[in-house]
Formats: structure tokens, sequence, C-alpha cells
């Protein structure tokens, strides 16, 4: 079958749009992670939690799709990835898991039951529903920068080699707690943009100023630790980048300092980790002078610089081995077929539009601040 | 591969599948009883019917709750339980999950939101359009999902590609209009109608039992009887189409669920009870209805309906044609230009499966002796007495629905709601549709075996190389969580059932009939 598109140029597309759909996530549901982890802190009494909760109540669930799409458009063009990184960090999954269910439940019953006990419960499984995927989605990436231990047999079936508290390195804590603090950030913006005037806002405020102070410390101690740490994989020998999807058939070898050699080929990436800094900086001034636009607008700019850093740097690594370097997923040898990618591009390109038109058009229905006089008159808040 | 990693992990896969769609069929099917109810709102515009849709759309929400938490597992359970088989099918059988995302679940999670929060931002029309989103989109997901699980028993438009290890798409519409897919979709679907007009139907009953919201009851039961006997209709033929279906693709699922040991002069009788022995190869005791079964699965009164040792004879041989498959790719593997592996290999590549069904005995498939083939071909019959009792208990179920609703229909069109009896039928009625829901996906999985991919991929290859003490380590904490949030749930419906549909006009005031905004406040009570 001949393709308008070839192999290597549809690898790097969906390389592209596994990025977008990460990102997507991180900015829409990733202010509801961060509204959830700090709910408990920056709304004290039931009228104020409320009002928190409703500034996400009607959107949350449309959010979460980016992360269930994103594990679904992982499976179809990079099974390889979705079958050794679910499988080889299969505890963490879990947590995120345990944790995401509770999510959708808190938000849903926590009304249904006036108790204060009732309530009090469900509005942890918020938090913990926020907090626990921030930081292991971080500490997650901070091992695919450190590369995972796992191989591959010659059927390419995966074997890992590690465990649940080995995943907690100083340098994968690092990148959870830059997660946390990114997406902390993020929340309190989002507040900034929803939560009516009044002692909730500035509290939100003050953990969005501390949240972003810290990213900015974290995002830079990270990136001296990929620097002089000795992280880093390069491909050696013969490169096929329109050949079989065949991790065992690349040579691979590890080459710490090897995460900085894009920026050094290609200076237009330092745009990625600038605009993770300028972003952090220009929430923390929104924050400061109290204009949302600037806080959002600065915390999701953020979001993007910070995400697209640690992608880019790894480029054309998706998920390196530390154990058997050979065996390390790269943009050219962990996709789906040629034609699969061709088809799944097809879909996408038609329904990924109609879903952000849709999206738009919730969020326009639903737009302006959430309001404590609202919760007493209208039967359907949370 | 460790035999009880593969075990547990199928343990864990049947609980958290069976447990999400404990929530997924009501939501299928109240979706659209939404639709139905609140087109009824607007057509008419009287108060009575928006406060029926509200209502039941309250215990739509709470159930859509658990059913979309549940739902994350399953997407995510593929890769971290199933690796081997995420690696050797990811190919084909992503691209339907991914679309379902895109295309369906998008849809319905992005509109569920505005259908809870937006009745005083949106018109009458508008409402029922995000209304409508929602049916929409658990519809679709449906689809996608059983376009995946279609694939799965009869595994079109792919071939194994040496050079990757694993099978690639050749023909994406085959997998689409995968026929087995299409009558698996409508059946399940159909289903799920049933289900959710039976809560509907028995919620009512309970309360005309009480004599309480008479009015809300009487017209919530018509509405259910119309829309469950339609669908209870349309299960029972679309499954006897599934059942047709099966003929070409899944032979030995046939056989099983009917005990069929031996194949008979056509058209072949029916046992319709009986007691199958997987020892004796044979059913005991059984009562047979003469060409029922060649009448079902074959439509016609002249083929024949193979039977278990035939088809095992037939395994036998893919067996060893798959040995040879196996030797050839072991060329390939050592010399990918081999060109007389990859010859050999092109010949025998359609029986690749059947020879791996002899690593479970031995590593290497090659030192297979014929004694050994001979019990492996054994392997491919699935538990005959589970299936034909599941079978056997679906299918009755299924008819006594069609009894339930051709009733119901009778009373309600005759006016005659409150009779007692019939009402004392429909409450008790209401875990029934579930039974029959849980115990088709039993027969449908579980009729598969050995086979993760019917032909393909033995279900003990497909896991992942976890531990014993991980997979005890999930299936617990699932288990407590999900035990945990059943209860909580089903507290939740029953607690809502019991303030019953006007409860909220009660505590904030009735709506005003015309203006979009919210009614004054009078009492700031719980909301």
């Amino acid at each position: 079958m001949e393709f308008p598109i070839d192999f290597a140029t549809l690898r790097l597309i969906w390389w592209g749009l596994l990025g977008v759909l990460l990102i997507a996530f991180a900015l829409t549901d990733g202010f509801d992670l961060g509204v959830g982890a700090v709910l408990p802190f920056v709304a004290r009494t039931d009228e104020e939690r409320r009002m928190v909760i409703n500034t996400v109540g009607a959107t949350w669930e449309g959010n979460q799709v980016w992360f269930i799409l994103g594990g679904g458009a992982i499976f179809a063009a990079w099974p390889f990835v979705y079958a050794v990184s679910f499988s080889g960090f299969y505890l963490a999954m879990f947590l995120v898991l345990a944790a995401l269910i509770m999510r959708p439940v808190s938000f849903k019953y926590r009304s249904k039951r006036a108790s204060p006990a009732w309530r009090s419960f469900w509005d942890w499984g918020l938090f913990v529903g926020g907090f626990v995927p921030a930081l292991v989605f971080g500490v997650a990436v901070g091992n695919v920068l450190l590369g995972a231990p796992f191989r591959l047999d010659s059927d390419l079936r995966s074997f890992y080699d590690g465990t649940l508290l080995g995943l907690f390195t100083p340098f994968s804590l690092i990148a959870g707690l830059l997660s946390v603090c990114m997406l902390v950030l993020h929340g309190a913006a989002w507040l900034s943009v929803k939560a009516e005037q009044g002692p909730v806002l500035v509290r939100a405020r003050r953990f969005g100023t501390i949240a972003a102070v810290l990213s900015l410390v974290l995002f830079a101690v990270g990136g001296l630790y990929v620097a002089y740490g000795g992280l880093g994989y390069r491909i050696t020998g013969v490169l096929d980048i329109q050949g079989f999807s065949n991790p065992l058939r690349t040579t691979v070898v590890a080459a710490p300092g090897a995460w900085l050699d894009n920026y050094g080929l290609y200076p237009w990436m330092l745009l990625a980790p600038a605009l993770g800094f300028i972003g952090t900086l220009a929430a923390l001034v929104g924050l400061w002078r109290r204009s949302a636009p600037m806080a959002f607008g600065g915390s999701s700019l953020a979001t993007v610089g910070i995400i697209s850093t640690a992608g880019l740097s790894m480029f054309p690594f998706i998920l390196p081995s530390s154990i058997d370097p050979q065996s390390s997923l790269t943009v050219w040898n962990a996709s789906s077929s040629h034609l699969t990618l061709f088809i799944m591009l097809i879909v996408t390109a038609i329904f990924l539009p109609l879903v952000l038109v849709y999206t738009a058009w919730v969020y326009k229905v639903l737009w302006g601040r959430t309001s404590t006089v609202a919760l007493k008159t209208n039967p359907d808040l949370y | 591969m460790d035999p009880a990693v593969v075990d547990l992990s199928r343990l864990q896969f049947a609980l958290t599948a069976l447990y999400h769609f404990l929530f997924v069929p009501l939501t299928l099917g109240l979706s659209f009883m939404l639709v139905i109810m609140e087109s009824t709102y607007v057509m008419t515009r009287r108060p009575i019917w928006r406060t029926i849709t509200r209502f039941w759309g309250t215990l739509f929400g709470i159930n859509f709750v658990l059913g979309v938490a549940t739902g994350i597992t399953m997407e995510f359970q593929f890769g971290m339980n199933w690796s081997y088989y995420s690696h050797y099918v990811g190919d084909i059988f992503g691209a339907p999950l991914a679309i379902e995302g895109l295309m369906a679940f998008f849809l319905e999670a992005t509109f569920v939101g505005l259908m809870f929060f937006g009745w005083d931002k949106l018109s009458r029309v508008g409402h029922l359009f995000v209304t409508f989103m929602v049916a929409l989109g658990t519809n679709l997901s449906a689809l996608w999902i059983l376009i995946a699980n279609g694939w799965m028993q009869n595994p079109v438009g792919s071939t194994f590609n040496p050079d990757t290890m694993r099978m690639e798409v050749s023909d994406f519409m085959a997998v689409l209009f995968n026929p087995v897919a299409q009558a698996k979709f409508v059946h399940t679907v159909s289903a799920g109608y049933v289900c959710a007009a039976v809560f509907v139907l028995g919620v009512s009953a309970f309360y005309l039992l009480r004599g309480k919201h008479v009015g809300f009851a009487k017209r919530s039961m018509t509405v259910a009887a119309a829309f469950g006997l339609a669908a209870s209709l349309s299960v029972v033929v679309l499954g006897d189409q599934s059942g047709y279906a099966l003929t070409d693709n899944q032979k030995m699922k046939l056989a099983a669920l009917e005990a069929m040991w031996h194949t008979e002069p056509a058209p072949a009788g029916l046992t319709l009870i009986g007691i199958p022995s997987m020892k004796d190869r044979e059913t005991h005791y059984g009562v047979q209805v003469p060409w029922v079964m060649g009448l079902i699965a074959t439509r016609t009164i002249d083929k024949p309906v193979e039977g278990i040792f035939e088809l095992v004879a037939t395994a036998e041989t893919r067996i060893e044609s798959g040995i040879i498959a196996y030797d050839a790719l072991e060329g390939i593997k050592a010399n990918s230009a081999d060109p007389v592996a990859r010859g050999v290999f092109e010949t025998h590549r359609r029986d690749l499966g059947y020879g791996l069904l002899l690593k479970r005995h031995v590593a290497d498939p090659r030192q297979a002796t014929p004694e050994l083939i001979r019990q492996t071909a054994w392997d491919t019959v699935p538990n005959v007495p589970v299936l034909f009792w599941t079978f056997r208990v679906m299918a009755g179920i299924g008819l006594f629905m069609i009894a339930l609703f051709g009733t119901a229909f009778v009373l309600c069109s005759l006016r005659k709601h409150d009779t007692r009896w019939f009402l004392w039928v429909a409450l008790l009625a209401i875990p029934l549709p579930w039974v029959a829901i849980e115990f088709g996906w039993i027969l449908a999985e579980f009729g598969r075996q050995p086979w993760a991919v019917e032909g393909v991929l033995p279900t003990f290859l497909g896991a992942s190389s976890l531990t014993v003490a991980q997979l005890w380590t999930t299936i617990i904490g699932f288990t407590v969580l999900y035990g945990a949030l059943a209860v909580v749930e089903v507290r939740l419906l029953l607690f809502a059932i019991k303030k019953g549909p006007f409860h909220e006009q009660d505590t904030f005031g009735a709506p005003a009939p015309e203006a979009a905004a919210a009614a004054p406040a009078i009492a700031p009570a719980v909301a």
C-alpha cells in the first residue's frame, strides 16, 4: 500500500501528538488536580469548599478524558511504550488509578449528605485524587529521564527489574515535586479566574506564590541534574528511521550528558525551558498584581514549557532502558505500523478539532465566577 | 511464565471488568430514557416531565460516576497486567480504544457536566440536545469497545509480522465491520436498555406499592414498559444473531455452550438441559429437542454443526502446522533475511497461535511429542459445564424479560398501573438483568479460553512479567476500594429513591415555569 505520508514523518507526527495530548491533559485536568490538592487548605468552611469544588465541578470530567485518551493513544500509536511502562511502573500505576477512582466519586458523593464527617472524608478524597496523580506522574517522568530497568527478550517480551520504592530517587523526587508545584500553581491560577473574591482567593494566591517560587527552584535544580547528573542515552551505529518497529535492531549506549545534545543541534528547542521559567514568573507576577488572565496565561505557558522540555531533551528516546540500553524505546523503533499510524492520524484530524469546538462551547456556557450565593439557590450545584 | 501470575491476572481482570459492567448497562439505557423523558417535557412543557427527567437524572449521575471511575482502570489494565498482549496486538486493538476516547468518551464526559449544571443556563431545546449528546456518547463508547472485543473473538483484518513479532493491521475496514463486533454491539446495548427499563419499572413499582408519587410513578412506568418491550425483543433476537455469527468464527464456543460433544447429522438437536461432564466428555441426562440447534446455528436444515471431538481433531492438525510456523519464525529471528524460513512461515503463519499453545507445557514447541500435541488439542475446549449453565441462565432471563415487559405494556395500555401482583414482580425483577448481563460476559470471555485472541494468542502468554505479591496487592486494593464504593453507591441510590422526586422542589421551591433563572432561595438546606 502507498501512503501519502512516509513512515518516519508519521512517527514524528505521532511523537508530537503524544506531547500535545499530555500537555492538553496538564493544561485542563491539571488545574482540576491542582484545585483538588489545595482544596482542604484554601477553603476552610463547607461553604467555601463547595464554592471551590464548583469552580471545576462541571468540567473536570471532560478534562479527565485527555488522560484516558492519552492512554488509548499510547496504546494505539506506541504499543511498546504502553506495554513496557505500565507493566513496569505497576504499583505506581495502581496508586494513580486508586487516586483517580477516588476523585470522581468524591465530587459526586460529597454533596449527597450533610454530615460534616461525610463531607470532610470526600474533601480528603479530592485531595488524594489531586495530589497523588500529580506526584506520581512527575516521578514517572523523572524515571523515564533516568531510564527504566527493563529489558526485552527475542520475542520482545518485557521484563522489569525494579520496585515501587526504587522509583523514588533524588532526581525523580525533584521531578515529582516540580509536577505538584506546577499543577498547584495552575490550580491556584484557575481559582483566580473562577472563584469569587474573598478569603479563598487570598489563600489561593498565597499557595500559588509558594508553588511558583518552588517550581522555579526545582526546575532549575532539575536542569542542573540533567546536565551534570550523568543522565542520557545516545543511539550509535546505523539508524533506519523508516524501518520496522523492533527495538532490538537499534544500538544504544548510556551517554552521560546526552540529554543536552538536542539543544546544541537545534537551538530553537531552548524555547521550551525558557518558556518554563518565563511562564512561571509571569504567573507569579499575575498573582501579585491580581491579574487573573496573566496568572492563568503564565501558568499555562509554564506547563507547556516544562513538559516540552522533558520531551525534547530526550528526543528521539521515549523510554530508555537503564539495565539494557539496547532495549530502549525510541520514536523510530517503538511505534505502530505505518497503516495504523496513518489511520489514527486521519481519525484524529477529524475528531480532535470537533472536541475542541464543543469543549470551548461548554466552557463558554459555564463562563463566570462561582459564587457562594448561588450555592443556596441552585439545586444543581455540588 | 509463572502460572499463578496468569491466573491472578485473569482473576483481577474478571473482577474489575465485571464490576465496571455493573454500571455501564444502566448508563447506556438510562441515558436514552432521559432523552425520551426530556423530549416529552420539551414537547408538552408540563413541569411533571421536568421533575421526572431530573429525578432519573440524579440516579443516572450516581451510577454514571462509578462507571467512569472504574472505566479508568480498564483503559490502563491491558498495559499493566497484559503487557505481552498489548505488544502483540496493540497495533490493532489500541486503535478502537483510542478512537473510543476521541469520538465517544469526550462527547459524553464533556456534555455530562453541562447536563447536570446547565439547567438554568440553557434553553429547553438546548438542554435536550446536551442530554442527547451524552446518550450518543455513551452508546458510541460501547460501539468502539465492542469492536475491540469483537476482534479478540474474531481477529479479522490482520496478520503476524515476523519483523516486529506482533500482529499488524492489514485491513482496517474489516476490523471495523467485523460481523461479530456488530452483532455484539447491538446485543450489548439492547441489554443495557433492558437493564435501565427494569430499573425504572421496578423503582416506579416500589412507589406505586407504597402509594407515593403516584402520578410520577405511572408516567415513568409507561415509558419503561414501552422502551423495555422494544429492547427486550431486540436483545433476544440480536443475541440469536450473535449465536449465528458464532458458527463461522467460534465454533468451539458454540459447541461448548451447547455441550455438543459430537457432530450430529443435520439438522442438529438442541440439548435443553443436562449435566455435561468434562471428565467423561459427554452430557449425562440430556433432554434433547430435535432440529432446533441446526436451525439456530446454520439457518438451514442440511448443514451440520460441528461437535467438540471433531473440532479438537482440527485443532490437532493446526497445532502440527503451528510447530512448523514456530520453527520458521525462529529461523527468521536468527537470520531475518533467510528466504527459505520466510517462505515456510508464509505458508503456516495462520497456525502460529496454535503452535504457541504448546508453550504452556513445553518451553520449545518443537520438542512436543505426539502425545503432548493430542493433550494440547484438548486445551482448546473451554469449560463446558460453566458455559452450558451461564448460557441457560442468561437466555432464560432474556425470555423472562420479554414476558415481563409484554405484561407491563398491556397493563399500562389498559391503565391498570396498580395491579399489585405485577408491581411485586417488577420490583423483585430489578437484579435480574444484571445477572443476565454479567453471565453474558462470562459466557463470551470464558468461552474464548484458552485464547486471549481467538487462534492468535493464548491467554497464558499475554500476561505481564509481574510477581504474585504485586498481583495480590492490587487485587486486594481493588477489592477493598470497589467493595466500599459499591456499598456507598447502593446506599446513595436508596437514599435518593427514599427522598423521592419532589424533595428538591420542597427544599428549593418549584422552578419558575418560563424564566431560566433559578427559584428564589427559600431554605438554604442541603443540596
